[in-house]
C-alpha cells in the first residue's frame, strides 16, 4: 500500500477526475442521474486518495516533497514527469479535493440553465484534474501545462451556463490569463536556457523545479531575473488576481454559475499565489527582493481598492468578487515580506479564503435561486424567512471579515504582522506603511461586510418577496454540501496550528535555500508558532 | 551542322540512380499517370474508382518513405541535388498524409458538386508529387522545377468550381500572384548562380558563406528569392492573395493550399536558408525577422475583423505562417532548434488547420456556406463536430493539452534560446500574438457554444463516411501530439547541416 502511494499516490489523485470524466464521455446524455453519480463518485475517490495522502504524509520532514514521481515524459526539451507533495502544496491539494465533491453535491439538483448535467460535470472533472495537478506538478513544463488546463473548461463554464453577459466575461477571463499565461512561459524557457549550476558553471538545461529551486538563479545576471521574474509576476499576478490586473474578476464572478464562481474563489485564484510562492520566488530571489516593494504596493492598492469596490456594489456577487481582490491582496502582502512568518501567513490566507469565499458564493447562488436577483436592495430580512440560511450567511461574513476565533483571522493578521519587518533587503519603511493601509483595510472590510449582511438578512422582507413561496430555509442538500466548510472555518480558526504547522517546515525550507532569513522577524515567527501550538 | 553540335555535346554519362531513394517520387508518378489513364480510357466509367486510386496511391508512396526511414541511411543522388535524409522523409510523410487526407475531405465534395473528378485527382497527386520531390531538391533547378510542379497542378484545382465566379477570381489571382512570385525567384536564383557559378545549393553555401561583408548580388540574390517563397507561404506583406484565393476555391483545395502548399513553401525555404544560405545570417535573418513580426501581428489583427470562416482561417493561417518563421529568423544562431521548432510546427499545424476546414466543410454540408454566424448554436444540432471544432481551434490557439501548444512552444524555445534581443522581443512577439489569436478563436467557441441556432433550424447533419474518417484522423493525431508532445519532439529532431559542405 505505501509503495503503491509513493509511486502511485500522486498520478492517481490527479487523474482520477479525468478518467471519471473518459467514462462519462462514452454515457448518453439523457442519463443524467448517472453522470452525476460517476462524477461525484470519482471526486470522493479522489477525497479518499487525498486522506489516504494526508494519513501517509510524513509531517516530521513536511519541509521535503514526498510522493515523489519522476519518469521521462519529453526528453527531446529534458522535461520530466515530476509530482510530488510538501508542506506547501499539501493544504491546497487537500483544499482542492475537499471543495470539488460538496461542489457536486451541490450540482444535485442545481445543474444550471441551459441544462445539459453531461457537459457540465465533464467540464468540472477537467479543472479538477487541472488544478491538482498545478500543486503537484514539479517540473516546469507540467505545471504549465496544468495551469492551462483549467483555462478552457472554467471558459466554457462561464460563456455557456453563464449570465447575461457571459460572452463578454468569459473572453474577458479567457484572454486575461492567456496574456499572463504566455509571458510566464517566455519566463520558464529563459530559466532553462540560462540557468547554471553554481558550482561547476555549467548550463543545466533542465526544467526540474528542485534544481531550479536549489541553484535559485545563480549564474543568471541581474537585469535577466528582473525580466524573467516580471514575465512570471505577470503570468501569476493576473491569476491571483493583483490589482490593476483584477478587472476580469469581477466580470467573471458574477457571470459564473454557482458552481464555477466557488471553484474560481477558492481554488482558481490560488494557482497564482502558489505559482509565486513554489516558483517565482524561490527560483528568481534576488529579483523578487526587488520586485517586492512593487507587489506589496499593488497588493495593498489592491486592498483598499477592492474594499471601496465592494461599499459601491449593488450585486452581492460582484460584492464578493470585489472582497476577494481585497483579500487575496493581504495574501500577496505577505508573500511580498518574503519572511517565513508572511508565506505562512499567505498559505494560509489562501486556505481560509477558499473556504470562506467558496462559501459565500454557495450563499449567494442559493439566494439567486429563491429571490432570482441578487441585487443587495431588493433583498432583506433573510433572518425572518430562511433564518438558517442568513445565518450561515452572518457566520461567513464574519470569518470574512477577519473575526479572531474563525480561519479567516489567521490569514490576515500574521500578513499585516509580518509587513512591520520584512525580509532583509527590503525597505522597512515602505513595508510599515502598507501595513498601516493593510490594517485600514480590515476595517473597510467590517464595513462592507456588514453593511451586506444588515442589507440582506436583518430588517423585514421587503414586500416583493414577502409571501414567496419560493424562499425556503437551506436544504438538505445545501446542507451537505456546506457543513464539512463550515465546520473547517470554525476548526482551523480555533486550531490555526494545523495548518501552520505543516507548511512551515516547506516554506522555511525553500526560503533557507534563497534567502538568509530576517534575523529581526525569527523571533517574531518563532514566539508567533508557540501560540498556534507548533 | 548537326555533327557539328554533336561534337560540342560531351558524351552522355548516364547518372547513377539509387532506385530506393527515388521510389516515393516513382510510385506517385505511377499512379498520377494511372488515374490520368483511367480517365482517358474509361472517362465517366471510372469515376467512382479514381479518388479510391489516388488513395491507394498515396498509401502505396508511403511504404518507401517507411523503408527509406527504417533504413535510415542518408542517400544522395545527381551530385547532391536530390538528398533523402530524415528531414525530407519526415516532410515527405507529411505532405503524403495531408495529401490523404485532402482526398478524404474531396470524396464527397467533388462528387456532389458534379465536378469532374478524374483531372481532379490527377492534379492532385501531381502537386503532391512536387511537393515530395521539393522535400528532396537541394539544387536551385530542381527546387524552381519541384515548385513549378507543385504550383501549377495547384492554380487550375483553385478554379475547380467554374461556374462560379469567385473560384475563377480565385484561381485567376493564385496564378498571377504565384507566376509573379516565381519570377521574382527565378530573378534571385539567377543571382545567386551568377555569383557563386553553381546550382548546387552546397557550392553556393561555399562561394557565399566566407568571412567579410555579402557582395550585392548575394545579398540581392538572398532577398528575392526569400520574398519568392514569402508569397508561397503567404507571409505579410505578400499575402494578399490568400483570403480571396482560400474563400473561392473549392473547401478541400483550400484545405490543401493552406497545409500543404504553404508546407512546401517552408521546405523550400528551410532547404535554401540551412543549405544555401547557411552562414549569411546577416543577411536573412532581418529579413525573416520582419516577415514573421509582420505575418503574425497583421494576419491576427485582420482575422479579428472577419465574419466568414474560410477567410478568417485564411488570416489566422497568416498569423501561424509568422510564428513558423519566427524560428528561422534565429535560424544562424540556434540553426538545430530552429530547425526542429519549424519542422514541429509544420506537422502539428497539419493536423489541425486539415481537422478546422474538415469541420468547415461538413458544417456547409448543411448550411451551404461558411458564414460565422451561422456556426452560431452548433453544438444543437451537431454536437460531434462542435467538440471537434473546438479542439481544433483551441489547438491553433495554442492551450494546453491540446497539439498547438507544444509547436508554440517550441517556437518560443528556439528564439529564447538565442539569447538575442531580437529573439526575446520575437518571444514576446509570439506571447501577445497568442493572445489576440485567441479572441477569435475563442469567439467561435461561444458562438457554437453558448448562442441559440438561427431559426431555430436543429435539423442534424449527415457526414459522410469519409469526412468523418478525415476528423477522426486529425483530432486523434492534434490531441496525441498535445498530450505526447515526445512524439513530435522526436521525429523532429532532425538536422539539415549535414548537407553543408558534403
Amino acid at each position: 500500500m505505501t509503495d503503491f502511494l509513493n509511486d502511485w499516490g500522486l498520478t492517481a489523485i490527479t487523474f482520477v477526475p479525468l478518467a471519471g470524466a473518459l467514462v462519462m464521455m462514452l454515457i448518453p446524455r439523457d442519463n443524467e442521474g448517472a453522470h452525476k453519480q460517476i462524477s461525484l463518485g470519482a471526486s470522493l475517490l479522489a477525497l479518499a486518495l487525498g486522506v489516504v495522502l494526508l494519513f501517509d504524509f510524513d509531517y516530521g520532514s513536511a519541509g521535503s516533497l514526498q510522493f515523489v514521481t519522476d519518469e521521462k515524459w519529453i526528453e527531446v526539451i529534458n522535461s520530466r514527469y515530476i509530482l510530488g507533495l510538501d508542506g506547501m502544496s499539501l493544504p491546497l491539494m487537500a483544499l482542492t479535493v475537499l471543495v470539488m465533491p460538496l461542489v457536486f453535491i451541490y450540482s444535485w439538483n442545481h445543474i444550471p440553465e441551459p441544462g445539459n448535467g453531461k457537459a457540465f460535470l465533464i467540464l468540472m472533472l477537467i479543472l479538477e484534474t487541472g488544478m491538482i495537478g498545478t500543486f503537484v506538478a514539479q517540473d516546469l513544463i507540467l505545471f504549465f501545462v496544468f495551469f492551462e488546463v483549467v483555462l478552457l473548461p472554467m471558459f466554457f463554464m462561464i460563456a455557456v451556463w453563464g449570465g447575461p453577459n457571459r460572452r463578454y466575461a468569459s473572453l474577458k477571463f479567457f484572454l486575461f490569463t492567456l496574456f499572463g499565461s504566455a509571458l510566464m512561459l517566455l519566463g520558464f524557457l529563459a530559466l532553462f536556457f540560462l540557468s547554471k549550476d553554481p558550482a561547476t558553471g555549467e548550463l543545466l538545461r533542465t526544467f526540474d523545479m528542485r534544481a531550479l529551486t536549489d541553484v535559485a538563479g545563480a549564474g543568471i545576471v541581474r537585469s535577466s531575473q528582473l525580466l524573467i521574474f516580471g514575465g512570471m509576476f505577470l503570468g501569476f499576478g493576473i491569476k491571483v488576481p493583483l490589482f490593476p490586473f483584477h478587472t476580469w474578476l469581477p466580470d467573471a464572478h458574477t457571470e459564473a454559475p454557482t458552481q464555477g464562481s466557488v471553484i474560481l474563489a477558492a481554488i482558481l485564484l490560488k494557482l497564482g499565489t502558489y505559482g509565486f510562492i513554489r516558483i517565482a520566488i524561490p527560483m528568481l530571489p534576488e529579483a523578487a527582493e526587488a520586485w517586492a516593494p512593487w507587489i506589496g504596493l499593488l497588493a495593498v492598492i489592491g486592498i483598499i481598492y477592492g474594499a471601496l469596490g465592494c461599499l459601491a456594489q449593488t450585486d452581492m456577487k460582484r460584492l464578493i468578487a470585489f472582497s476577494s481582490v481585497a483579500h487575496m491582496g493581504f495574501v500577496m502582502l505577505g508573500i511580498a515580506t518574503l519572511t517565513d512568518f508572511g508565506i505562512n501567513a499567505a498559505i494560509f490566507g489562501m486556505v481560509a479564503h477558499g473556504l470562506i469565499t467558496g462559501m459565500l458564493f454557495f450563499v449567494a447562488g442559493s439566494v439567486k435561486e429563491r429571490y432570482h436577483t441578487l441585487d443587495i436592495g431588493r433583498l432583506g430580512g433573510m433572518l425572518i424567512q430562511a433564518p438558517r440560511l442568513g445565518w450561515i450567511l452572518g457566520f461567513i461574513t464574519m470569518a470574512s471579515l477577519g473575526l479572531p476565533g474563525l480561519a479567516g483571522f489567521w490569514g490576515e493578521f500574521p500578513a499585516i504582522l509580518a509587513a512591520y519587518q520584512p525580509a532583509n533587503g527590503i525597505p522597512v519603511e515602505t513595508f510599515r506603511t502598507y501595513m498601516v493601509i493593510a490594517a485600514v483595510g480590515t476595517v473597510l472590510a467590517a464595513g462592507y461586510l456588514l453593511w451586506l449582511l444588515q442589507r440582506t438578512a436583518m430588517g423585514e422582507p421587503s414586500e416583493e418577496f414577502a409571501d414567496d413561496p419560493n424562499i425556503t430555509d437551506v436544504s438538505r442538500i445545501e446542507w451537505i454540501a456546506w457543513t464539512p466548510m463550515l465546520a473547517l472555518i470554525l476548526v482551523f480558526g480555533v486550531a490555526p496550528g494545523l495548518i501552520f504547522e505543516i507548511t512551515d517546515p516547506a516554506v522555511v525550507e525553500s526560503l533557507n535555500n534563497c534567502l538568509q532569513l530576517p534575523a529581526g522577524c525569527e523571533g517574531v515567527a518563532e514566539a508567533t508558532q508557540a501560540a498556534f501550538g507548533g | 551542322m548537326l555533327a557539328l553540335l554533336a561534337q560540342q555535346v560531351p558524351d552522355f554519362v548516364r547518372p547513377d540512380i539509387d532506385w530506393h531513394a527515388a521510389a516515393p517520387e516513382l510510385t506517385l508518378l505511377t499512379f498520377g499517370a494511372l488515374v490520368t489513364m483511367m480517365d482517358i480510357v474509361w472517362l465517366e466509367k471510372g469515376r467512382k474508382l479514381t479518388s479510391i486510386v489516388a488513395s491507394i496511391g498515396l498509401l502505396a508512396t508511403m511504404v518507401p518513405i517507411i523503408t527509406l526511414a527504417v533504413d535510415g541511411a542518408d542517400r544522395s543522388m545527381f551530385g547532391g541535388a536530390f538528398v533523402v535524409d530524415d528531414y525530407a522523409l519526415i516532410m515527405k510523410a507529411v505532405f503524403i498524409l495531408t495529401g490523404y487526407v485532402v482526398i478524404l475531405l474531396s470524396t464527397n465534395y467533388i462528387a456532389e458538386g458534379d465536378y469532374w473528378e478524374n483531372e481532379y485527382y490527377g492534379l492532385l497527386l501531381s502537386s503532391i508529387l512536387g511537393m515530395i520531390l521539393m522535400a528532396s531538391a537541394r539544387d536551385l533547378i530542381t527546387i524552381f522545377v519541384a515548385l513549378e510542379l507543385l504550383s501549377i497542378p495547384a492554380y487550375m484545382l483553385a478554379t475547380w468550381r467554374k461556374r462560379d465566379l469567385k473560384s475563377n477570381e480565385a484561381g485567376m489571382k493564385y496564378y498571377l500572384m504565384g507566376v509573379f512570385a516565381s519570377a521574382i525567384m527565378l530573378y534571385g536564383m539567377s543571382l545567386l548562380y551568377g555569383g557563386s557559378g553553381s546550382t548546387l545549393l552546397t557550392d553556393i553555401n561555399e562561394s557565399i558563406s566566407g568571412p567579410g561583408d555579402p557582395s550585392a548580388v548575394v545579398v540581392l540574390g538572398i532577398i528575392f528569392v526569400i520574398v519568392g517563397f514569402a508569397f508561397k507561404v503567404s507571409a505579410v506583406p505578400f499575402h494578399t492573395w490568400a483570403p480571396d484565393t482560400y474563400e473561392g476555391a473549392p473547401t478541400p483545395i483550400t484545405a490543401f493550399l493552406s497545409v500543404a502548399s504553404k508546407a512546401a513553401g517552408f521546405v523550400a525555404l528551410m532547404n535554401m536558408l540551412f543549405v544555401g544560405f547557411f552562414g549569411r545570417d546577416d543577411v536573412y535573418e532581418p529579413v525573416i525577422w520582419i516577415l514573421a513580426a509582420l505575418s503574425m501581428t497583421v494576419g491576427n489583427l485582420i482575422a479579428l475583423r472577419q465574419t466568414n470562416m474560410v477567410r478568417l482561417l485564411a488570416y489566422s493561417g497568416v498569423a501561424q505562417a509568422g510564428y513558423m518563421l519566427a524560428p528561422l529568423a534565429v535560424a544562424g544562431d540556434v540553426p538545430d532548434s530552429a530547425l526542429a521548432a519549424t519542422v514541429g510546427y509544420l506537422v502539428i499545424y497539419a493536423a489541425m488547420n486539415l481537422g478546422a476546414f474538415a469541420v468547415v466543410i461538413a458544417v456547409a454540408r448543411k448550411t451551404r456556406t461558411a458564414e460565422i454566424d451561422d456556426y452560431r448554436g452548433l453544438f444543437h444540432w451537431a454536437p460531434g463536430l462542435t467538440v471537434a471544432m473546438t479542439v481544433f481551434l483551441f489547438a491553433l490557439a495554442g492551450i494546453p493539452p491540446l497539439g498547438g501548444w507544444w509547436a508554440k512552444f517550441r517556437i518560443m524555445g528556439a528564439v529564447i534560446e538565442a539569447n538575442t534581443a531580437a529573439g526575446v522581443v520575437m518571444g514576446i512577439f509570439v506571447a501577445v500574438n497568442s493572445v489576440i489569436a485567441l479572441y477569435y478563436y475563442a469567439r467561435i467557441g461561444v458562438k457554437m457554444w453558448a448562442e441559440p441556432a438561427p431559426d431555430d433550424d436543429t435539423a442534424p447533419v449527415r457526414v459522410p463516411v469519409s469526412l468523418t474518417s478525415a476528423l477522426v484522423l486529425t483530432a486523434a493525431a492534434t490531441i496525441a501530439f498535445g498530450v505526447l508532445p515526445g512524439l513530435v519532439g522526436e521525429v523532429t529532431k532532425v538536422s539539415l547541416l549535414a548537407g553543408v559542405g558534403g
